[in-house]
Formats: structure tokens, C-alpha cells, sequence
């Protein structure tokens, strides 16, 4: 029988370590590779040029190393459900393959195509090789539900056998055995499209600092490990003002789009470690922003709702403020605070910026400064962030928002001195706000407090050349505070875990508390607050000892003199939360707390 | 869900489901997984099967009642619809001693409002009922003026806590003066055994004041008001020279003095038992702090020797010259903003009754000589959070080892603990788990 083989591009933009791939050649007639221009990507507005850039880049780079080996790339304008119709048709294709992609969105229209596929008789073969383990293997080994706490997470990863070995490279043998006949019109109907076609102007910013593709991916593999072996420390690099730049030996993009495979780089590292420290076995930190990665797809894969607070069971529910001219300062990096808005504009012409300045801007624009929703950051950092996989961008916006995966909440990042902290001459201020490039030192994170003498001299007048401040942050970080507090203190779940949460306040000889199940029904209502006596906390949140029940917390029973805290968390509370997810949370949180 | 209140719809839908007389009981089965009824509901559902006449229709009204109060307010008002006598029960005025009034614009919130119907129910017909109120606000103007403008009807009630809550930006600041003040003092005139009021960020002054102070002086028990700017130090040593039962006061710095500690640990006074004091500067170097004497805090410790005394300080390294130059009782300490070494190392020596430190950051240089003096002198200090203060891991080390298990509340971020020759991260775990107990780790972030 003669086997038609396409292999559809989605991620995983790479001829290396390609386990669907080589299904596709294994012993096919011929083979197509193809990317379809899938509507949510092509169609969605909220993809910014510097992604598209990249993504054209990684194509163009699949296609020259198709090239080499007598292929070519075939890029289908359409929708998947529509083209692959007319594809298994034209092509009489008798086998599918791709890279199973994990995230609700994927795993749906999949889903969709696998039973079309069926239908023409044609099969689908899928494997696993975004991220280093399958998501529902972690989520099996953990009673089935996902583990909510990153060391949760790692203890579980500590139980499973090590990622499997990456395969190597399509072979031009490989692919002489299935060789497809190439039309002479190829690429004016499958070619990669510029970015002016799809309707970008692109004059004037050639500078780009991230170049798409596999062929880069691997250069900057070699370049990461080289430099890591001439270090030769593997302790997690001590940040600097340097660390704040795009390095040369950054993958995280290139992870995103599969032009580098993550068990490559695993393994890779791995190997590294264990030779320059004679053969011991690596220590799970080493593979911090992976597993990182892993935990968020983890989390994600049976959530559809894990990139919104609303219906979103892990969500903390925060009344957020809805605030678009705020917003658009701090996306547009006008807040008035250099340190924001330098990571804001490397951002935006970069599509990268260090982690700890995703910190600074996260908590800046949510539970820090301006009070705003994770979500509408996440949107944004989707528009221009090279690396925003789905599931990572969604969850580290909410641990970084604090409304989800048990965070303490009262740090928060101070947008003048936590710069300055990391980078005290400015340097970086100065290379992406020119403006201010002649403000000393002193005043180059705070402007607004130069003396006039010293804005005139500088050349740049604040409200004039350069916006004041938006907000002022020791008041907004008060009020913020004042909020998360009233939001953790109706959260039982929370009880006893965070500083500030359970600082005293008299009880109120009021109602009897609300029971935790009262107060879940009326957070499906979208309201998460509970009704409640006024004037102080919640009854039931306050501290009370382990062994007291938390109707204790009622009529007649004032303020407790001295403050007992529960020691770890209070075992009695286990029986009372439902079994949601923030339950099985809870019971983790305790688990490592004991 | 839509959700209507008002009594003509309840009629309709009562209408419409003449039937419930037979609600049965496997549905009400179903009605109890979304809500906990107490046990003996469910010998009442099996007894039904045994006596026909006993139906869900027929439960005693204080079965119902207390079913009721384990409900949120939409699920009593679906419940109410399903007959009369449940009906009936909804309206029990136990059930409306406590209301959190939502006020909320589509425009500046994702929360839903309390239904203008229901509002005017309430103020109709359960305002008398009332002893526990409460307002959240968004951050929009009208949200809060909408706010004012129910309490100014909250007349003929004897409400006991009120609380005004901004859950954003707050508004109630935007709200003309006369106006919030106006609609403020109804409830102080008309209820006159208020115990606690919760008015933290609102232009309540110092007239407002003497009338609360006139009407509820002998009830008065908490007292929230941080960040209200119209508010004097004399306004408040007024309350707290005629409210002797004051046990709970929150307020800025600026209008703690002497006086006032002096008012609050007067004989006639009862202990007082929480203080919060939120220091606040507007600008930098332009604020100068006063100093409150140590005669104060000790007169104040005399006389309430439990006193927990909370203080939130959101300054500039320079402005903290003024503080902990001499012994201060303080017991909670909160800093917003980076610390410098100095100032630390004055909080270890002059603060013996420290409960609980927070220090989001530290200036340029680690932490841990401060830290030590900290763990030797605060002997009650029990939770300390670290957030982002650099401190070397033989240091964190030595200060947990001080502490010992009393710590239940340790946290430091991963990424500031400098790894030196005596312990790397992993070691750190690990030892520190051993010191208190119970298996511990530095808090961490995703390297993203």
C-alpha cells in the first residue's frame, strides 16, 4: 500500500529531535511538510510584529534546511479544519502526524482534526515533545489533579524516570526514500510569506535582535553550554545590570517555537554537569526554567479557563480595577518611572526582557501600583513577548499577580528601588529611554525628584520631555497592601499561610461566620467577597488555635489577648474545605509543610 | 444568573411553580450539595417518607432559618421562590442583621452590584433590622456616592459596625466633603450604639467626629480610619478622650502624639488592645516625622500591657531618622519599601516586644549583623518575612538557629540568599527545616 505522509508544523519548528517527523518518513512513499497559517494565530490581532518576524524567520529557516535535504516547506493559507480537507484529497494522504501540543485550545481543535483525518481514512500519528514530561502523567502521579506548588511539582518530577532521549536529525537518506515531487509554482503557492503580506510595515527596524529559526537555536545551544562549562558553576548566575540585556545565549524564544527541542537542552545540560563534576547526578536546579515551564503547562492542560480569573477554579478572585488610560501608560511604557518603562520598551522593540524586569512590571501594573488585572498584562505580554507560550505567560501572570499557587503576598517590587538595586549606574535606563540618558545617576530612577537645575541640564524636563510619575507608589503600595489583605483574609484556605494576612484585629461580637461553603457559593457568582461583618476581618479568619473549631470564632468569643498562630496549618481545617481544586492545594501546601 | 428581587417577579415565579408544595425530597438532595444543611435535615427528609403530610413545604421555620443562614443571599432569594413559607422566612429579620452592600460600575470593575431592587427592599422594608453594614465600592466616583446616598436613608436602624471598603482606587475621597459627611453622620445621629466604624481613606473630618462622639461614646469599641487627610490630632484625641471603651484605633501617624497616648491609657480608660499607625510621606525630604516621647508608649504599655501596636511604614530610607531612636513597644512592624542597615539594626535594639517583622527589601549592602541582633533581643518575634533583603545563607542560618522553632513564619525570597562557603541553597533547606520542625523552603519565582 502506498503511504502518503504529511507532517504538520505547529510548534516544534525543527528538524531535530522530532519523533512525529520521523513517524512521517518511517517508511512513506512520499512526504509533505506543512504549516498551516492557523486563525489563531495569523487571525488574531494580539500577535505583534516581532513574533510574527520570528515565526516567518523559523519557517524560512525550516524550509533552507528542507532545501538541503531535496524537500520543501508547504505553507497552507486557511484554517486547519478547511485545508486539510482539500489536502488529504489532493495529496491522497494516508497518514498525519504532529507534535501533541497540551493546552485546552490545541488539544480541542486536534481533537476536531483527528476525527476529520478519520474520516478520510487517513492516520494521525501524535507525539509528545513540547515539554519534557506529559502533563497527565504528572497530573496521574499527583492523585490526579495538578500540582499547585512548584515543589509539589519537583517532588513528583524526582519520582519519574528521566525525559526520553532526544532523536536525532532528519537524514537526507531519510528523507531520499519518501522524495516528493516539488511543482515548479511551489513558491508562489506554498512559499513563507513576508511580512508585508501579511499586511506589516517593516522599513526602518532591520536591528532585530532575535533571529528565528533551528539553525540559530542550535548556535545558540552551543554558545549557552560553552559559556556555562567555561564558568563552570551551575548555581543559578548572580543577576547584574548585564543579565537585564538580550545575551546571544538566550533560548527562551527558541523553546517557545520548538526551534530548539527541550529534552535536547536537557540532556545537553545534563551531560555538561555531569562530566566537569565527575559523573554526579544533577541536581533538579539546574534544570530551573524548564521544569518552570513544565509546571505551568501542568497546570494549564485541563484548564480552559487558566488564562482568566473568572471560572478559573486555581484563581484567587481579585477585584481588580478597570482602568484602559492606565493600561495603555504602563503597556506603553509612559508610566513615569524610568524602570518600568525602559522594560516596557525593550519589550516592545525587543520582544524580550530578563525575568526579574517581568517581575518589576507584572507587579507594577497589578497587586504593586496601578491595581490592574493579570489579564490585561498577560494580553500584552502575548502581543510582544517572543516566549509567551500560553500556559506559561497565564500562569506566571498569576503567581505573579499573586491570585494563584499560594504566594505570599506582601512583597512587592518597588519600581525605583528594585532597579537600581540590580543596575545602580542606570545604564539601561539610558540605553532605552535616551531621553534621560544625561540624568545622573542619583536621580535617573526617580527624575521627577532631580532639581529643576538638574532636569534643565539634563535636557529633559519632567512633565515636559518625560512623564511624572502616574501614581505614587508608597501610597498605592499601602492601599494595594490594605486590598490583598481584605482578599487573602476571606480566603480559608489561605489560613495561617501568608505574613500580614493574620495580623490582629478585635472580633466582632457578631454573626455566626459564614462556613466556607457559603462563601464558595457566592464566588460563583462571580463575587468573591463573602457578607460579613464590617469593622474587622472575618470572624472565622482569624488566627485561633489549631484545636479550636472555627465556630469558635462567634458570639462572646473577643479578641484574643495573645496572638496564637497555628503551627504549620491547623489539621482540623482539612475536613471542612470542599474538594476543589484549591483544596487539593491546600492539602499540598500542608503536606510540604510538615 | 439573573437575579431579581422584587416582590412582584417572586410572586410570578411562586405562581409558576405551584407545584412546590411536593418539592421532594431527592431534590432537595441535590439542593444540599451545593449548600451544607445541618444533619438533622436529613432525619426530617427521611421522617417525611414515613408522615406524607411532612414535606419540604411544611419544615418549621426554624429549620428553614437555619438553613437559610448557611445560604448567600441569591441562593436564599432562589430559595425563597420555591413557596410561601419559605417566603416568608426570607424576610426573617435574623436574616438581615448583616448586609454587604456591592456597589460597583461596568466600567471600572468586573464585580457585579448588589441589584438596585434588593437595595430598595432592604432600605424598605429591613432597614431596622440592620446591625451590620457594610459598603464595597469600586474605584469609581459614583459607586461611592452611591454608597452616601444609601446611608443617608439609613435612618430609622440600630446598626452596630460599619464598614466603608474600597475594594480599588478610593473613591470615596472623590465624594464632595459635604456630602460624604453628611450622609456619615445620619448613621452616627441615628444609630446610637455603634460599636465599630471602618472608614479607612474617606474625608471624614474632625466635626463628624464630635458627632459620633456625641451619639456613641459609650459604645464605641473600633475605630478605623487610616488615611483620612481631613481628620486633625485634635479631632481624634477628641474620641479618645470621650470613648472609654475604645479597644481597637487605626489611624496615620501624623495624628498619633503624645496626647493621644496619654488619652488612651487614662484610667477611665479600658486596655486597649490593637494600635495601627500607617506612616505615610507624601514626598521625600519634605515630610519631618515628631517624635513621640518614651513617657507615651510606656504609659500606653501600663496601662495595656497586651496592646498589640501594628505599625506600616511606606518611606524613604532618609526619613526614618525620627524612629526607633529610643525603646518603642511595638509588636508589628511592615515596611514597604527598602530598609536601610541602620534602621534595622535600631529596630533590634529598641523594640523587645516585636512579634512580627516584614522588610520587603534592604538598601545595597546584606542584612545579616542586624538580623542576629534581631533574633537575640526580640525574644517574641514569631514570623518574620524577608522578601527581597540580601542576606548571606551562614547569616540566615545563624538567625534561624537563634530563633529556633518559635519562627512560624519565615520567608525569604530564594534569589537574595547569597550562597557563601558554608552553605549553598540545598543546605540551607535542609538545615533550616531541621531548626524549626517542619519542612521548609525559601519562597521562589519563576525564572520565566
Amino acid at each position: 500500500m502506498v503511504v502518503n505522509s504529511v507532517h504538520w508544523f505547529r510548534k516544534g519548528l525543527r528538524l531535530h529531535d522530532n519523533p512525529a517527523l520521523q513517524e512521517a518518513l518511517n517508511g512513506a512513499d512520499t512526504v509533505r511538510c506543512v504549516y498551516i497559517l492557523d486563525p489563531w494565530f495569523a487571525g488574531s490581532v494580539n500577535v505583534g510584529v516581532n513574533r510574527w518576524r520570528f515565526l516567518l524567520e523559523s519557517l524560512e529557516d525550516l524550509d533552507t534546511s528542507l532545501r538541503k535535504l531535496n524537500s520543501r516547506l508547504f505553507v497552507v493559507r486557511g484554517q486547519p479544519t478547511d485545508v486539510f480537507p482539500r489536502l488529504f484529497k489532493e495529496w491522497n494522504v494516508t497518514r498525519l502526524t504532529f507534535e501533541y501540543d497540551s493546552e485546552p485550545y490545541g488539544k480541542e481543535r486536534d481533537a476536531a482534526i483527528i476525527k476529520m483525518a478519520q474520516e478520510y481514512g487517513v492516520d494521525t500519528v501524535v507525539r509528545n515533545t513540547h515539554t519534557l514530561y506529559n502533563p497527565d502523567r504528572i497530573i496521574e502521579m499527583n492523585n490526579h489533579s495538578p500540582p499547585l506548588t512548584f515543589k509539589r511539582f519537583q517532588a513528583i518530577v524526582n519520582r519519574l524516570e528521566l525525559p526520553r532521549k532526544p532523536l536525532p536529525t532528519i537524514t537526507q537518506e531519510q528523507m531520499a526514500r519518501c522524495h516528493t515531487q516539488i511543482s515548479d509554482n511551489h513558491d508562489d503557492r506554498y512559499g513563507v510569506p513576508s511580512l508585508e503580506e501579511l499586511g506589516f510595515r517593516t522599513q526602518g527596524d532591520s536591528s532585530h535582535v532575535w533571529k528565528g529559526g533551528e539553525t540559530e537555536a542550535l548556535e545558540r545551544l552551543n554558545k549557552h553550554l560553552d559559556r556555562k562549562a567555561w564558568v563552570a558553576n551551575f548555581e543559578r548566575p548572580r543577576i547584574t545590570a548585564q543579565s537585564l540585556f538580550a545575551s546571544p545565549t538566550g533560548l527562551s524564544p527558541y523553546l517557545r517555537f520548538g526551534c530548539l527541542s527541550c529534552r535536547v537542552f536537557y540532556y545537553n545540560l545534563r551531560e555538561l554537569y555531569m562530566k566537569l563534576r565527575r559523573r554526579s547526578s544533577p541536581p533538579l536546579s539546574l534544570f530551573g526554567q524548564l521544569l518552570w515551564r513544565e509546571f505551568f503547562y501542568t497546570a494549564g492542560t485541563n484548564n480552559p479557563n487558566f488564562d482568566r480569573m473568572e471560572g478559573n477554579p486555581i484563581c484567587v478572585q481579585i477585584p481588580w480595577d478597570h482602568n484602559p488610560e492606565a493600561l495603555a501608560k504602563w503597556a506603553e511604557g509612559r508610566t513615569g518611572f524610568p524602570w518600568i518603562d525602559a522594560i516596557m520598551t525593550q519589550l516592545r522593540q525587543e520582544g524580550w526582557i530578563h525575568h526579574l524586569a517581568r517581575h518589576a512590571v507584572a507587579c507594577f501594573l497589578t497587586r504593586g501600583d496601578l491595581w490592574i488585572s493579570w489579564e490585561s498584562g498577560m494580553k500584552v505580554f502575548e502581543e510582544l513577548l517572543l516566549d509567551a507560550d500560553w500556559s506559561v505567560n497565564a500562569g506566571s501572570w498569576m503567581w505573579l499577580s499573586c491570585s494563584a499557587f499560594f504566594q505570599q503576598f506582601f512583597h512587592c517590587y518597588c519600581p525605583v528601588g528594585f532597579g537600581r538595586r540590580t543596575d545602580p549606574s542606570g545604564d539601561y535606563i539610558r540605553r532605552y529611554i535616551p531621553k534621560l540618558k544625561d540624568y545622573p545617576n542619583r536621580y535617573i530612577y526617580e527624575p521627577w525628584n532631580a532639581p529643576e537645575s538638574v532636569q534643565k541640564a539634563a535636557n529633559c524636563i519632567v512633565g515636559v520631555d518625560y512623564p511624572k510619575p502616574m501614581i505614587n507608589h508608597a501610597e498605592s503600595s499601602r492601599l494595594n497592601i490594605e486590598r490583598m489583605k481584605q482578599v487573602y483574609q476571606q480566603l480559608s484556605h489561605y489560613r495561617g499561610l501568608s505574613l500580614l494576612a493574620s495580623v490582629p484585629t478585635i472580633q466582632e461580637e457578631a454573626e455566626p461566620p459564614m462556613s466556607d461553603d457559603s462563601q464558595a457559593s457566592s464566588s460563583t457568582t462571580g463575587q468573591p467577597s463573602s457578607p460579613t461583618p464590617t469593622g474587622s476581618t472575618p470572624p472565622n479568619s482569624e488566627p485561633s488555635t489549631p484545636n479550636t473549631s472555627p465556630t469558635d470564632g462567634a458570639p462572646g468569643a473577643h479578641a484574643q489577648r495573645k496572638r496564637v498562630r497555628p503551627s504549620g496549618f491547623p489539621s482540623k481545617q482539612k475536613s471542612k474545605v470542599k474538594h476543589t481544586i484549591e483544596a487539593k492545594g491546600v492539602e499540598q501546601k500542608t503536606d510540604e509543610k510538615q | 444568573m439573573p437575579f431579581y428581587v422584587d416582590e412582584e417577579s417572586w410572586n410570578k415565579m411562586k405562581r409558576g411553580r405551584s407545584k412546590c408544595q411536593s418539592f421532594t425530597p431527592s431534590e432537595g438532595r441535590k439542593k444540599r450539595h451545593r449548600s451544607v444543611a445541618p444533619p438533622y435535615v436529613q432525619t426530617g427528609s427521611s421522617a417525611s417518607q414515613k408522615l406524607t403530610e411532612e414535606t419540604w413545604g411544611n419544615l418549621p421555620h426554624h429549620v428553614v432559618l437555619h438553613i437559610f443562614q448557611h445560604l448567600s443571599l441569591v441562593d436564599r432569594a432562589r430559595a425563597s421562590s420555591v413557596c410561601r413559607r419559605w417566603n416568608d422566612v426570607f424576610h426573617i429579620p435574623d436574616l438581615w442583621r448583616k448586609f454587604e452592600f456591592e456597589l460597583n460600575q461596568p466600567a471600572t470593575s468586573y464585580l457585579r452590584s448588589t441589584h438596585p431592587d434588593l437595595i430598595q427592599q432592604i432600605i424598605k422594608r429591613h432597614a431596622q433590622h440592620l446591625q451590620y453594614v457594610s459598603f464595597k465600592v469600586d474605584s469609581c466616583t459614583e459607586s461611592a456616592e452611591a454608597a452616601c446616598d444609601i446611608l443617608s436613608q439609613l435612618v430609622n436602624c440600630t446598626i452596630k459596625t460599619l464598614g466603608l471598603i474600597s475594594t480599588a482606587r478610593p473613591s470615596f475621597m472623590d465624594v464632595s466633603q459635604s456630602h460624604f459627611v453628611s450622609a456619615l453622620t445620619v448613621v452616627f445621629v441615628n444609630s446610637k450604639s455603634l460599636s465599630s466604624i471602618k472608614i479607612d481613606d474617606t474625608p471624614v473630618d474632625d466635626p463628624s467626629l464630635k458627632v459620633l462622639v456625641a451619639n456613641n461614646s459609650d459604645t464605641l469599641k473600633l475605630l478605623k480610619m487610616s488615611s483620612c487627610p481631613h481628620v486633625s490630632p485634635a479631632g481624634i484625641l477628641c474620641v479618645a478622650d470621650q470613648c472609654h471603651g475604645l479597644r481597637e484605633l487605626a489611624l496615620n501617624y501624623h495624628l498619633l502624639s503624645d496626647e493621644l497616648l496619654l488619652a488612651l491609657s487614662s484610667e477611665k480608660h479600658v486596655h486597649l488592645e490593637h494600635l495601627r499607625i500607617d506612616v505615610v510621606s507624601e514626598n521625600p525630604g519634605q515630610t519631618q516625622f515628631h517624635t513621640i516621647k518614651k513617657s507615651s508608649w510606656d504609659a500606653l504599655i501600663r496601662h495595656s500591657p497586651q496592646v498589640n501596636i501594628v505599625m506600616y511604614f511606606f518611606l524613604y530610607e532618609e526619613e526614618f531618622e525620627p524612629f526607633f531612636r529610643e525603646e518603642t513597644p511595638v509588636t508589628h512592624l511592615y515596611f514597604g519599601r527598602a530598609v536601610s542597615k541602620d534602621m534595622l539594626g535600631r529596630i533590634g535594639l529598641n523594640c523587645p516586644r516585636l512579634v512580627e517583622l516584614v522588610v520587603c527589601a534592604n538598601g545595597l549592602e546584606p542584612l545579616d549583623e542586624e538580623l542576629i541582633r534581631i533574633a537575640e533581643r526580640c525574644k517574641s518575634l514569631t514570623a518574620i518575612g524577608l522578601g527581597e533583603c540580601e542576606v548571606t545563607c551562614s547569616g540566615f542560618m545563624e538567625f534561624v538557629k537563634m530563633c529556633g522553632g518559635r519562627l512560624n513564619q519565615l520567608s525569604i525570597m530564594e534569589e537574595v540568599l547569597i550562597p557563601d562557603n558554608t552553605y549553598n541553597i540545598e543546605q540551607i533547606h535542609s538545615e533550616v527545616s531541621k531548626q524549626l520542625g517542619r519542612i521548609w523552603f525559601p519562597d521562589m519565582m519563576p525564572t520565566w
